[in-house]
């Protein structure tokens, strides 16, 4: 048997620049309240979203995802040609080959790295982020970009009003590289397939496709089983999280769960007993639901709007369809 | 031990005072939940859960639909408490 070289790459990775897109329309809650019978109040009462953004036929997946790794490449300090990686993490890419990725890693000039795409839903970001560090730590790639990206305004029913006014589009990304010192914890990660039909595509493609509904397929939701699990599930995962990473809530600075609705954020952040020192996204009021997009966007907001700064530790949780969580303790770039 | 009914009626009513800011004493057995006393359908799971740790009992998401009143949710948790 021949003796096989063993892979080597950086002892540890670390988050090294964000980055976001948002379309450039805004849509306020008046425009939803034209399809469903609701009030600007009870929107807001029941998700905490005002307003969110849509985007238009020309802001299409890769072009948001092109314009979010564009910023996160620039803040990493590093040029397109370093990137050794490319994960898309996306549920509203509507062509099922080839992976966007690969197109993606050409239009920002990353020359032949490896691309993919991965469906992990709200989750998205937190498995791209996961894969990444490992790609860096075993030496597949120097430097990795995660992008989350979304455009659920093309699966949303604009006649449901328990989701009509939830989901916006956009997209954010992370560059991730090598680093002398652990600044991105263990992932707390797992699925329960169990639970599959709490968040789901209403109707297959295919069965659309057959003509079965009559309606274009959306993403629909059992709100209370959905906000029981997100909150009270979800919390012990971040717990675990924060164990894993050997620290404990007094140690955060920020906190940024995926951004799926306020009342959800509120109620993690009394059932995990976050002390008040520690920054909350609440990104979700202006952009809406992004999935896999929502963490990226909020991370890069926190920063730019100096609510968070460099160096900042945060726990960062995902959630989602499948259903799929993701959680880890990250040093922000 | 198991709670009584008045109990599990003063229990809800802390519970329902602590969720959504309701007086305790609005809190009676006829009383429903979203018409009445104003939690609402993410309120409600929450307080089902502070319910269930509080009086040891599991209340799945499909029977949180039938709880209309207090008087419903004081019914099934006397049933169902262990």
């Amino acid at each position: 048997m021949s003796k096989i070289k063993p892979s080597q790459g950086a002892p540890y990775a670390r988050i090294m620049g964000v980055g976001g897109y948002r379309p450039t329309r805004v849509v306020p809650n008046e425009v939803i309240l034209e399809t469903i019978d609701s009030s600007d109040e009870w929107i807001r009462s029941r998700s905490g979203i005002a307003t969110r953004h849509w985007a238009s036929d020309e802001e299409t997946v890769a072009v948001m995802s092109i314009e979010a790794a564009g910023k996160a490449i620039a803040d990493a300090g590093i040029t397109p040609e370093q990137i050794g990686g490319v994960i898309v993490s996306t549920v509203s890419h509507f062509k099922q080959t080839p992976a966007i990725a690969t197109e993606i890693a050409d239009k920002i000039g990353a020359g032949k790295p490896a691309a993919f795409d991965i469906s992990a839903g709200c989750a998205g970001f937190g498995y791209g982020l996961t894969l990444a560090r490992g790609m860096v730590t075993d030496g597949s790639a120097e430097y990795v970009l995660v992008i989350g990206v979304e455009r659920l305004s093309d699966l949303t029913d604009l006649s449901d009003r328990a989701t009509a006014f939830l989901f916006g589009d956009g997209a954010g990304a992370v560059v991730v590289g090598p680093s002398k010192e652990p600044r991105i914890g263990p992932t707390v990660w797992g699925s329960e397939g169990d639970k599959s039909e709490t968040i789901k595509q209403t109707e297959s493609w295919e069965a659309y496709r057959n003509g079965a509904p009559d309606k274009f397929p959306a993403i629909t939701q059992e709100g209370q089983a959905v906000f029981r699990w997100a909150v009270f599930e979800m919390a012990k995962v971040a717990q675990q999280a924060l164990d894993a990473a050997g620290i404990t809530a007094d140690d955060l600075d920020v906190f940024i769960p995926h951004q799926a609705n306020e009342r959800i954020i509120d109620s993690m952040v009394k059932t995990l007993k976050l002390p008040e020192h520690v920054t909350v996204a609440r990104d979700v009021r202006t952009t809406g639901n992004t999935s896999a997009a929502s963490i990226p966007l909020a991370m890069e907001r926190l920063l730019a709007t100096g609510e968070a700064k460099s160096g900042d530790t945060a726990l960062v949780i995902g959630f989602g369809a499948g259903l799929v969580y993701a959680a880890t303790v990250v040093t922000l770039p | 031990m198991a709670a009584t009914q008045e109990e599990i009626v003063a229990g809800l009513a802390e519970i329902v005072n602590e969720i959504a800011g309701i007086p305790v004493e609005d809190v009676q057995t006829d009383k429903s939940f979203t018409d009445d006393l104003d939690v609402d359908s993410l309120s409600m799971v929450e307080v089902v859960v502070a319910a269930e740790e509080r009086f040891d009992v599991k209340i799945p998401d499909d029977d949180v639909k039938n709880l209309k009143t207090v008087g419903d949710a004081t019914d099934y948790i006397l049933k169902h408490q262990n």
